[in-house]
């Protein structure tokens, strides 16, 4: 792939060639390798370099096009210019996208570091020690059916006709182990675990086997549940994949949109407990390999979005922040029409609480450790969710994992039925988060 | 002509005879190829099957390579406005290299000869192999007579004969305009309309060497209606696959009116009482609870992780003996049909179950080597990203014996599910899916409309309470993501009667 310059000057040559006097490009170069182990021999390895832009163009009439494309030689750039010069005039008429104000504005902390690959057969000896670990573990763990290691290098760039050149480089490894039991009469029981960090060399494998292995064998003595109203503990991941599926909650185009649980005027309001605080903190020092720039050449910045359950300020782009005369948040998605999305969640207690709960001494609550089926059982712009989850019934601090069961409720009587917010936080991919205790919600046992 | 030097007189004849078949290793960095850019055909014969026959050389088992050009546009209306127009283009190829049952994948965006041979290589050293010596034969391979499907079927024409921006544009206004016309209380109307044009050519060191052109629409309607408290959300999807003209034939008044219908109905629902209930799932995309509960588990991907209960029930009953079941790429227009799969095999029509029995399972070329069942034309993937992995097509529940009045009139308390959403199936079997529209059976009758619905249980268990089956099969359009991306599926039935499942509610 050509370098960012050798980009950039190709299309302001097509640019100018095809008459087009302002545009922008973002892209990106992924260059991964992933494997899969099955019994202690690689199973699959996958290696790829792919490349991609996304070119925006305005056209004299100030509506712009789109068209991304993964050819970035010469007639790529050209024909993806061309095609979206030609899209331009169906475009919208009415709140055209345009550049950021923020898309020259000096950036925080940017590092833009590398680690070297590590060689594909070194990723295969450690997978394979790691699955062989984790079936020692307990008799009863069969298989690790679902597993992977990857180590990734992205760089990322952006550029427009104004003069914005944005570019940064990042490199992540991975790991996923998720394990299957068998036991003689009993049904087969599942757990896993994920963990990210920049480089094979520091990510954290053993932890991940622990994770993996303490979680399935805390679950291989279940029962059924009894159906009802439960106080329940969601983990840090649980709360952490429900705040996400309802981030319309924060999103400015979904709320311009009216497709938001969310209104403008909602600013202010107190729609969670006073217990809980929540940041969009792209730049947390646990968010593994943060960029700092959104697609739109803005940089990205922490945010506060609910202040002791008042909801303080929305997610921006550059177009949704000159609707509602704010600023840009550095949570723009580049696309024809510019999508928003949060960087990454910290949630964390707003204040000491009255009484601090412990699931050492709490009675019959239900400690959800994950949720399955977000994209079937959230209705997000109705508010609702039912959904399947693994966890415990846990009776002063005696842990009896769930067979079968979904949870019901609506989140924003959630928020507002925030019990306790833990002062101890968990670090995981998707975000900082402590458990939270929520005073009542419907389990359906099967 | 050059002969290496320790050549004797019979080998340089044999040599000389075959010389239009075989090159020496050292030639390779003088190769120049020039295929055709625009379009996948015969030009890139030559090519493919030298690096076919390097790969073999090299002592891979087998190596296959799937080209793609993908053009693909997206088309959004909100209300009364067009706000998002987003072509996307795209090539790629994937290089799979197999030594024994061990492979590997290795993708890049670089279709010249040396960019494919350098994903080529890639792939041999991650499986411990290496190029030939200096001066070792490479016998290229013998791909078969050029298996057009694109070409037979005119498919070519296509693109071209597609709606163009400005009738896209045209056509979703004014299904929004319709919904503004048959739903009330409306907050937001929207229609998505997407174009995926997939051309793909696959060439494999067993002589497999086809092109096709796969055509896949869709338009989705989906309004927010609200009245006070009361707020649903509701969609309705179309898709066709092989027809240029789909937009253009489209009824968008019959689908806002749908979604109307449903939307009023629906807005003032309870929710739903949880517990065990006797159901009744319509037909169409009730299909998804086949697709989740059991479809998966049939894939030889599932055999390879053993996380399928059914891996050594072949032949054996799983289900009732009232349910039989297909998946075929065969069906005209629907979602899931395909001329040949992305592993270049003519899409089978495959007997899932009979009555009851396990008859097959959904084999690709690794399942197909690695479990042992015959491959069925299943071999799938989004793009050249991934490996081709065993998934379904166009997959339902065949017709029954019952009448619907039947069903409905078994049933003293149940839960009718008009209209599915997604769902899922776990590594243990357990699957789950969300229900969008449901209402209440009471003495045979549907009475109250219900919401917050979803369904959960155990694949094994499952089958064998789907007792009765109509005689009304209808197909949906549907994505389904797994292990090779999110592809096209259709997912079908005719109403069924499953006569227990836990519904979680409130």
């Amino acid at each position: 792939m050509p370098n960012i310059q050798e980009i950039a000057s190709r299309a302001q040559e097509n640019a100018h060639k095809l008459g087009i006097q302002k545009f922008d490009i973002y892209g990106s170069i992924v260059d991964e390798t992933n494997v899969q182990v099955d019994q202690g021999e690689a199973k699959q390895v996958k290696a790829s370099n792919r490349s991609g832009v996304i070119v925006r163009v305005w056209n004299e009439d100030n509506t712009m096009g789109v068209t991304s494309t993964t050819d970035v030689d010469s007639s790529g750039l050209e024909l993806a210019l061309k095609t979206a010069y030609e899209a331009s005039f169906f475009g919208v008429k009415e709140h055209v996208p345009d550049f950021s104000p923020e898309a020259t504005a000096p950036l925080e902390n940017q590092s833009s570091e590398k680690f070297p690959q590590a060689p594909v057969n070194q990723l295969i000896e450690k997978l394979v020690s790691a699955e062989k670990e984790l079936l020692s573990a307990h008799p009863a763990i069969k298989g690790v059916p679902y597993n992977g290691l990857a180590q990734r290098d992205i760089d990322r760039f952006y550029l427009n006709s104004a003069g914005a050149l944005r570019n940064e480089s990042h490199s992540f490894a991975s790991i996923y182990l998720y394990s299957k039991t068998e036991e003689e009469n009993k049904r087969p029981r599942s757990a896993g675990a994920v963990k990210i960090d920049h480089s094979l060399a520091t990510l954290d494998i053993n932890g991940c086997i622990k994770e993996a292995a303490e979680k399935t064998i805390s679950h291989l003595n279940y029962e059924k549940i009894e159906s009802g109203k439960y106080q329940v503990v969601f983990s840090a991941d649980a709360f952490l994949s429900l705040l996400g599926a309802f981030s319309n909650l924060f999103n400015a185009q979904n709320i311009l949109d009216h497709q938001s649980l969310s209104k403008p005027e909602d600013l202010g309001k107190q729609i969670a407990s006073p217990l809980i605080s929540v940041e969009d903190d792209g730049l947390h020092q646990a968010n593994i390999g943060a960029d700092t720039f959104d697609d739109e050449g803005t940089p990205i910045r922490r945010i506060s979005l609910i202040e002791s359950g008042v909801l303080k300020s929305f997610l921006h782009s550059a177009g949704t922040a000159k609707r509602l005369n704010s600023q840009p948040t550095g949570n723009a998605g580049i696309g024809a029409k510019v999508s928003i999305s949060p960087n990454f969640y910290h949630v964390f207690a707003a204040q000491s609480a009255q009484h601090e709960l412990s699931l050492a001494t709490a009675e019959n609550v239900i400690l959800i450790d994950e949720l399955q089926a977000l994209h079937a059982g959230v209705k997000s712009l109705q508010g609702s969710f039912s959904l399947p989850f693994d966890g415990w019934l846990v009776n002063k601090g005696i842990k009896t994992s769930i067979e079968s069961a979904t949870v019901a409720g609506d989140f924003l009587e959630l928020l507002q039925s925030i019990i306790y917010v833990e002062k101890e936080v968990e670090f995981t991919p998707g975000g900082v988060c402590p458990r939270i205790w929520v005073n009542e919600l419907s389990i359906t046992g099967e | 002509m050059f002969f290496p030097e320790d050549c004797c007189s019979q080998q340089k004849i044999e040599i000389f005879m075959l010389t239009n078949t075989i090159i020496f290793s050292n030639q390779l960095p003088t190769l120049q190829y020039s295929s055709t850019s625009e379009q996948f055909d015969e030009t890139w014969e030559a090519p493919l099957s030298i690096l076919l026959g390097l790969g073999r050389a090299a002592g891979a088992d087998f190596i296959e390579f799937f080209l793609e050009r993908h053009n693909y546009i997206s088309c959004l209306a909100e209300d009364d406005v067009i706000t998002s127009i987003s072509p996307s283009l795209a090539t790629g190829a994937g290089v799979r290299v197999f030594r024994g049952k061990a492979d590997c994948y290795v993708s890049t965006n670089n279709l010249t000869f040396i960019g494919l041979k350098a994903a080529l290589e890639k792939g041999l050293a991650i499986l411990g192999l290496q190029l030939p010596t200096a001066n070792a034969f490479i016998p290229e391979i013998n791909l078969e007579i050029f298996r057009d499907y694109a070409s037979r079927r005119g498919k070519d024409s296509w693109l071209g004969l597609c709606s163009s921006i400005q009738e896209m544009g045209e056509v979703l206004l004014d299904s929004t305009g319709q919904l503004q016309k048959k739903v009330s209380h409306v907050q937001s109307r929207r229609a998505n309309y997407f174009r995926d044009w997939q051309e793909v050519l696959v060439a494999g060191s067993d002589g497999t060497f086809a092109r096709d052109i796969r055509l896949t629409q869709s338009v989705a309607l989906n309004v927010l209606c609200a009245d006070g408290a009361n707020r649903v959300s509701i969609g309705d999807r179309t898709g066709n696959t092989s027809d240029a003209n789909f937009l253009r034939t489209w009824d968008a008044e019959k689908s806002a009116a749908t979604v109307g219908e449903s939307a009023g109905k629906m807005l003032y629902a309870d929710y739903v009482e949880s517990g065990n209930y006797p159901i009744i799932m319509a037909n169409h995309f009730g299909g998804v609870i086949f697709h989740e509960a059991c479809g998966h588990l049939l894939e030889t991907t599932q055999i390879e992780r053993k996380t399928t209960p059914f891996a050594d029930q072949k032949g054996q009953k799983i289900a009732h003996e009232s349910l039989t079941a297909w998946d075929e790429g065969r069906s005209e227009n629907a979602f899931g049909t395909i001329d040949m799969d992305d592993e270049g095999m003519p899409a089978q029509r495959t007997l899932l179950i009979e009555k009851g029995v396990l008859k097959n399972f959904l084999a690709d070329r690794a399942g197909s080597l690695r479990t042992g069942h015959p491959r069925t034309g299943s071999g799938r993937r989004q793009n050249y990203t991934y490996a081709a992995a065993s998934r379904m097509r166009n997959t339902y529940i065949a017709t029954g014996e019952y009448s619907t009045q039947d069903l409905f009139a078994s049933i003293d308390k149940g839960i009718y599910c008009k209209k599915m959403g997604g769902g899922s199936v776990g590594a243990t079997g357990q699957f789950n899916f969300g229900v969008d529209e449901a209402y209440l059976i009471e003495n045979g009758k549907i009475t109250k409309p219900l919401k917050g619905a979803i369904l959960i249980g155990e694949a094994k268990e499952i089958m064998n309470k789907v007792s009765m089956c109509s005689q009304d099969l209808e197909l949906a359009p549907g994505f389904c993501g797994s292990v090779s991306g999110s592809i096209y599926t259709t997912v079908g039935q005719p109403h069924i009667k499953v006569d227990s499942i836990t519904v979680g509610g409130r």
